[in-house]
């Protein structure tokens, strides 16, 4: 049975369509990324998903529990983290504990385990009469990702939940969630960072409501099966995507930092004669090379292709 | 109720934790009481006086020591000649005038209609109104009910005047119900709205609602704190009235609580509708000033009597719950009313509690289903 199984999910604000007939499953244990633009419907699919908003259409079953039929039901399974640590930065860091263990009903030598595993998970140690504003940015949002498993649930929400912290902070916040996927938690995590996406099992592409891509990283890549990506180092940029452009072989192309990726309609890279086409525009070629699609890539592709539609 | 609980002991934390939260709720109140308390005072005093005894008799003679000796008035110029007092009083060196006739003591003797004229000048309404009252209070105490006071323009009546339950007619007796209900009113509105919009903008509401928390549990553990500190507040300032404006407490202090509780929640609920409404602090607080605050100064009867306002006004002051409040609390403090007479304003404390945490929670399940 899928952890998650959501069809043809839809809500609506008013004439607003924020979530348009979304249908996907996640396993158990699977991590699970939501990629999208901000305003594309990531965060209000979480919501339905947690029984915070009422779908206006089609349905969720998030562990077991219709989401439609018994939010509050939803919320006893889940945790969720959000990007803004919501925790009270006035209180403690054994008082935020505290208050969420009792928000669910945990006592006794339950929650003595509960709090002492949450303290060595963050890392906390020793730290537990300190107020959470004095916290650094990784340690608050070690404690509030504690704070959301602090009652074992199967399934975890996350909602960007690694925004504006440093990438040592990053990396041991990933290094906990493949260590709660590893026992079985199912997690379902939004995010603008396609090098965390890559981390993910599956991911899901959303834009302006639609689901428009979906798969293991390696399965979204393949719509770059038959077009290959080839990175052009030059010393002026801006030249030579106009010079690319104006080639009947290349599809599009787009600025990668100082470099140039340029898709080809050809499957064999090696049949177009890119580097000529550039020195006779007159500019120096540093580097070229064939190059596997990243998932900025993919993700800009998707979005493009379905702007168009 | 577990969860209430829960809620309640983090709220406690963070207030006790907050000091401009405390702060507010603790000292703004006596801090609130003290100022207006003494500022806000309506009785008259050391009226300047102009005294004319045309009689010279000993009962003359006892109307002008009744005077001087009330404690109201300051004997500052003894007029013989015509025309005197007429230029004291432009020159505002007297602010009243005692005139007492030729044959007074012999008139009060007989009871032949004796009668004295006080003028006053009344250029200050409100003062020329109380100091009226004083006189014929003093006139009252002197000579019993023979004694006619005249006005300028009234026709000489007798009357006989009592003043219960206050019979010094000490405005601060009156004021301190209103400022009890006034400090409540915000400290109970302003501080619910604010802690719940707080937790919208910190984001930690979103927190809470993804927890298996019901709403009420969650309105019930927030208020819990702010019922208990504002009832201490509203307590401590009754004790302090007591003490420093010699507030009598007639009335039962279990009639007391019930009429502060009841208004109290009435008040929890305006703040609790503020929060489903408002999106930050700033409004939040914005719409407290203009839902409680204003009302209750303006039209509760705190300071401006109802009776002698438009009717438009008056119609208004129905949805005032402080109307209520000070009707019930000026009822149990200075007449020592039991409960049962003061079934109107309780109930209708009551019905403004039931509706407003009726909107409130319907706008809070709303916002959250």
């Amino acid at each position: 049975m899928s952890a998650i199984d959501v069809q043809h999910l839809t809500r609506r604000f008013g004439k607003f369509v924020a979530v348009d007939d979304v249908s996907f499953r996640v396993g158990e244990g699977e991590i699970f990324g939501f990629l999208g633009a901000n305003g594309a419907g990531k965060s209000t699919t979480i919501r339905m998903l947690c029984g915070l908003l009422r779908p206006s259409g089609g349905t969720a079953t998030v562990g077991g529990v219709d989401v439609g039929r018994d939010p509050e039901g939803v919320k006893r399974h889940i945790g969720y983290m959000s990007q803004r640590f919501s925790l009270y930065e006035s209180l403690t860091v054994d008082e935020n504990i505290r208050f969420f263990a009792g928000l669910y009903g945990l006592s006794g030598g339950r929650y003595a385990e509960r709090r002492r595993f949450v303290l060595e998970m963050a890392g906390l140690e020793g730290r537990e009469t300190m107020l959470t504003r004095q916290l650094s940015g990784g340690w608050r949002q070690r404690l509030a990702l504690g704070c959301a498993i602090l009652h074992e649930p199967r399934l975890l929400f996350l909602d960007e939940p690694t925004g504006g912290v440093d990438p040592i902070s990053r990396r041991q916040f990933w290094r906990l969630i493949d260590r709660l996927a590893g026992e079985g938690v199912t997690i379902l995590v939004t995010t603008h960072y396609l090098d965390e996406a890559e981390r993910c099992g599956r991911v899901a592409i959303m834009h302006a409501g639609h689901l428009i891509g979906m798969g293991t990283v390696a399965e979204v890549k393949h719509v770059f099966a038959d077009r290959p990506i080839v990175e052009v180092r030059v010393d002026q940029p801006v030249a030579a995507m106009q010079a690319l452009d104006a080639m009947p072989e290349v599809e599009k192309t787009s600025l990668f930092g100082t470099a140039v990726h340029a898709v080809l309609r050809t499957p064999r890279a090696a049949d177009v004669p890119v580097a000529d086409r550039l020195r006779a525009a007159g500019l120096v070629v540093e580097s070229l090379a064939t190059v596997q699609p990243s998932l900025e890539d993919v993700f800009l592709d998707m979005i493009e292709k379905a702007g168009a539609r | 109720m577990r969860k209430a609980i829960a809620v309640a002991r983090k709220e406690l934390r963070q207030i006790a934790r907050d000091k401009v939260m405390l702060f507010m709720l603790l000292f703004i109140p006596a801090f609130l009481l003290v100022l207006y308390g003494y500022a806000l005072n309506f009785d008259v005093r050391h009226v300047t006086l102009a005294v004319q005894d045309r009689d010279a008799t000993a009962e003359s003679r006892a109307v002008v020591s009744a005077f001087v000796n009330s404690g109201y008035f300051d004997f500052t110029a003894r007029v013989v000649g015509e025309g005197e007092i007429e230029s004291l009083m432009d020159h505002n060196a007297v602010r009243a005038a005692l005139v007492i006739p030729e044959g007074f003591g012999r008139r009060l003797r007989q009871a032949d209609d004796p009668n004295v004229q006080v003028i006053i000048d009344g250029d200050n309404a409100n003062i020329a109104n109380t100091v009226v009252g004083y006189a014929t209070r003093i006139l009252a105490s002197v000579s019993g009910p023979g004694v006619t006071v005249a006005s300028r323009a009234a026709p000489p009546l007798s009357l006989e005047t009592r003043i219960w339950y206050n019979s010094e007619l000490r405005s601060a007796l009156f004021l301190v119900p209103g400022l009890i209900a006034y400090i409540a009113m915000i400290t109970a509105v302003v501080s619910t709205a604010l802690s719940i919009v707080r937790e919208k903008e910190n984001g930690t509401m979103e927190q809470v609602r993804m927890a298996p928390l019901g709403a009420t549990a969650y309105v019930v553990g927030k208020s819990i704190p702010y019922f208990l500190l504002s009832l201490a507040g509203e307590l401590l300032i009754v004790l302090v009235s007591m003490a420093l404006f010699d507030l009598p407490m007639r009335g039962s202090w279990g009639a007391l609580i019930l009429a502060i509780s009841l208004f109290l929640v009435g008040a929890l609920g305006t703040g609790l509708f503020v929060s489903t409404v408002a999106e930050t602090q700033q409004v939040a607080f914005q719409m407290s000033l203009l839902l409680a605050y204003l009302p209750t100064l303006m039209l509760s009867g705190f300071i401006f009597p109802i009776s002698s306002m438009p009717k438009v006004l008056q119609l208004i002051t129905y949805v005032v719950p402080a109307r209520y409040f000070l009707v019930a609390l000026r009822g149990i403090v200075l007449k020592g009313a039991a409960l049962d007479t003061l079934g109107v304003p309780m109930g209708a404390m009551v019905i403004y509690a039931a509706v407003v945490l009726g909107l409130a929670s319907v706008r809070f399940a709303r916002q959250h289903g």
